[in-house]
């Protein structure tokens, strides 16, 4: 409880200013290691304090097993300070994600600050939630 | 034989009893098979692929079969119990008999979503999340929220009066009455109630809020509706159709059910109003 008060007390107004300093420190970063070598599509960034990771989908490399069975191929692989949201793109190329399932986001960056938001700091569970999926 | 009632006429007895039921499976663990269960399918059914519970022709009788299960559960425990449904359209505020702490308990405070009162608050210890997508082990919701209204009398009759029940491509895309109500496509009238709840009603771990069950049966029932507003339609599609349930394909998880065996409820319960068919209103 106390743990989540604390890192619910970062997403808001005083993490907003410290957000800002890892932001600026995380781009820096990434313009110091060639920053060609960046795909189109990949997000690094920290939004209301957390980091969120997006890596466009390049066919199996870095992909997490066996999850949807096939269903899976071609999605992007998005983190939240470094944990793996689950997303899923829907025929009309809008997204959801598991925190957001019945509410659609027009990329994967609305997506996961939207989840962001909803998690009000608390971590995301491992990839599959307990009991697992089919 | 079973009669599942409006949420709103319950008497307080009644109430008692649904949310003790609820208590009891919780306490045994075969509540949260329920969320596990119906979280798999929900990660795993896309518009591209295999598709069972979610954004397909078999939405609707999967989930008629999911909470014909739930039911025989809490009857198990008390035989007198059903499921009640919520008419959304009718009672559409937080202030509504249904978030009272004798029956569900209101919505979360704000500063963390937290359900603070009824019988599923963290704090009365008896009803855990266990089941999650996150680091919360508290029922959270958002009454409102994420979005402002729920579904109107009148978008919910204008997605009754379509006369198709579902078309290809049989997903999210798809026009005709089952995505209209399942609501990826026009108003929106499933989907928006999940958000409008919010906290994990919003998430793929939504049964972990009881409503979830009361929403449902609510949506059940306007299949019902449906049915009997268009005599001459049925389930589509009728076989042949890859990564989706046909009229007679056995539906996972349970591979002994069919959407045929699914379409009349009366076989398995009735409604405290049951739907007028078409004829007989018109004749009125
Ligand atoms: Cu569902
Ligand atoms: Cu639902």
């Amino acid at each position: 409880m106390n743990k989540i008060t604390r890192r619910q007390a970062l997403g808001t107004a005083a993490g907003a200013l410290s957000a800002l300093g890892i932001a600026g420190a995380t781009a820096h970063a990434a313009a110091a290691d060639s920053r060609a070598s960046i795909p189109a599509g990949t997000v690094d960034e920290v939004y209301q304090g957390r980091r969120i990771q997006i890596t466009p989908a390049t066919s199996g490399a870095g992909h997490h097993g066996g999850h949807h069975g096939g269903g899976h191929d071609g999605l992007p692989t998005v983190r939240i300070d470094g944990r793996e949201l689950h997303v899923m793109r829907n025929a009309d190329g809008t997204w959801i994600s598991v925190v957001n399932h019945y509410e659609t986001f027009a990329d994967p960056t609305s997506l996961a600050r939207a989840a962001v938001r909803e998690l009000q700091g608390a971590v995301l569970a491992p990839f599959a939630p307990m009991g697992g999926t089919a | 034989m079973t009669v599942r009632k409006n949420q709103a006429a319950l008497t307080p007895e009644e109430k008692r009893a649904f949310t003790n039921a609820l208590l009891e499976l919780k306490r045994t663990g075969v509540y949260d098979r329920f969320v596990t269960t119906h979280n798999g399918f929900i990660m795993a059914d896309t518009d591209s692929g295999d598709r069972v519970g979610h954004r397909s022709p078999s939405f609707l009788p999967w989930h008629r079969r999911f909470l014909l299960e739930f039911e025989a559960a809490l009857q198990k425990v008390d035989p007198k119990v059903s499921l009640p449904y919520w008419d959304w359209t009718a009672d559409r505020t937080s202030r509504s008999s249904l978030w009272a702490a004798d029956f569900l308990g209101g919505t979360g405070r704000a500063r963390d979503g937290q359900v603070m009162d009824g019988p599923f608050a963290y704090a009365a210890g008896k009803f855990n999340v266990n089941v999650r997508v996150d680091g919360r082990a508290y029922l959270r919701r958002a009454l409102g929220e994420g979005v402002a209204e729920l579904p109107t009398k009148a978008e919910v009759e204008a997605v009754l009066s379509m006369p198709v029940y579902d078309m290809a491509p049989w997903n999210s895309s798809s026009n005709g009455f089952r995505n209209h109500l399942e609501g990826w496509r026009g108003a929106n009238l499933h989907n928006r109630v999940h958000v409008w709840v919010g906290g994990q009603m919003a998430t793929g771990v939504s049964p972990n809020d009881p409503v979830f069950w009361m929403h449902h049966a609510y949506v059940d029932k306007l299949w019902a509706e449906w049915q009997a507003r268009h005599p001459k339609s049925t389930y589509l599609p009728a076989a042949g159709t890859t990564n989706v349930v046909d009229l007679n394909d056995t539906m996972r998880p349970w591979n002994d059910v069919t959407p045929a065996d699914l379409l009349d409820h009366r076989k398995f319960y009735t409604f405290d109003a049951e739907p007028v068919p078409a004829a007989a209103a018109s004749q009125r």
